[in-house]
């Protein structure tokens, strides 16, 4: 049943998604790829949406792979999956995290985690250019657009811009290149 | 007493769910002003145990803070109103927009949009990765640590979780390995 799945699948990326916001990339890129939820282009399209909008990226997220795949039911599996698994853990150490902080395992487990984290951002990242450039085609108008909202959103991203202007800027350069070519 | 509580803590997180774009570390100086200053619901030290152990904890920023937030104030009810009032703006917000792209995704002017957007995303993503590595510690541990997991992921196309759990496990030995030479 598409509902349970969905829960399960966005309970295991909820559980596993160390680090919030783009932590949670590779994590559901794989997930909505291997069970052909969304193609990649629609998941890059999105996270552009979730940061424009309020609230976390992982609910963002979870919420519209749901609605996508089965309507209002799948955005609440989803979401509800995703949510679950913070939720009780902040629940179980409310009482006792100092002891949980300052316990060696888990500082031992976070000096592993938190460069396997980096590595499957960077793994995400390489599969998500590959979907936004055309690498057979390598001088195509699409692949020069990208190049120059590259260059333009990595200046304003240098410069500390919030991520909605810099969205605002790419979606202006491609409406732009649109009329123009 | 807790129905009142929990209503409140329902609204104040409510509003930190709709207000806060990005989520993540965006949400800090709202969630400060709120709980910390405002309410007083939490010490200042308080609110910096929750953001390390958000860090160190799995789930977004947001449903991490609300849930301890919430649990503090009022015990579990308190935990289930302040996570379902920041999850419930960004839920239905989406849901909305979800309808809105299926209505106008088809448009020439939309696809050219996000034809540019989509660049745009590469250097979020890029910008993200670059401020997390800069966090590790420099170490030859979390060096190859990085480089095993990329090239598990990348090259071989590992499950993610799979390769956390390894990466996790292995930084808890290595840790262990270190005290017992620190020890002798």
């Amino acid at each position: 049943m598409i509902y349970l799945k969905l829960f399960w699948e966005f309970l295991k990326i909820g559980a596993f998604t160390f680090g919030g916001g783009y932590a949670m990339l590779p994590l559901i890129q794989r997930t909505v790829l291997k069970n052909n939820w969304i193609t990649e282009k629609q998941l890059v399209d999105f996270i552009a949406v979730s940061e424009s909008t309020p609230g976390p990226l992982a609910v963002n997220m979870s919420t519209y792979v749901g609605v996508r795949t089965a309507g209002i039911g799948g955005a609440l599996a989803a979401t509800f999956g995703v949510v679950l698994p913070s939720f009780l853990i902040i629940l179980l150490l409310s009482g006792c995290y100092k002891k949980f902080q300052n316990s060696k395992i888990v500082r031992g487990a976070m000096t592993g985690l938190q460069p396997a984290v980096v590595a499957l951002i960077a793994a995400a990242l390489l599969s998500v250019i590959g979907s936004v450039f055309d690498i057979k085609n390598l001088f195509s108008g699409d692949n020069l657009l990208s190049v120059a909202v590259v260059l333009i959103a990595g200046f304003l991203c240098y410069k500390k811009k919030h991520p909605i202007m810099i969205i605002g800027a790419s979606a202006l350069m491609g409406m732009f290149a649109g009329a123009v070519l | 007493m807790c129905k009142a509580t929990c209503k409140e803590l329902f609204g104040v997180f409510f509003k930190i769910g709709a207000f806060t774009f990005g989520g993540g570390y965006a949400m800090i100086p709202i969630i400060k002003r709120e709980i910390v200053e405002e309410k007083q619901w939490l010490s200042n030290d308080e609110m910096f145990d929750i953001i390390a152990i958000a860090e160190s904890t799995p789930g977004p920023l947001a449903i991490n803070s609300a849930t301890f937030v919430g649990s503090r104030v009022a015990g579990f009810k308190g935990a289930l109103a302040a996570t379902l009032g920041v999850v419930l703006p960004s839920f239905l917000v989406i849901l909305v927009i979800s309808q809105i792209l299926l209505q106008i995704e088809h448009f020439q002017i939309v696809k050219n949009a996000f034809q540019g957007i989509r660049a745009g995303v590469v250097v979020l993503i890029g910008s993200a990765l670059i401020s997390l590595f800069r966090q590790i510690k420099k170490e030859a541990f979390t060096c190859i640590v990085l480089l095993a997991a990329f090239i598990l992921a990348w090259g071989f196309d590992i499950n993610s979780i799979f390769i956390l759990i390894l990466c996790g496990l292995s930084g808890v030995i290595w840790s262990c390995y270190l005290d017992r030479r620190a020890g002798k």
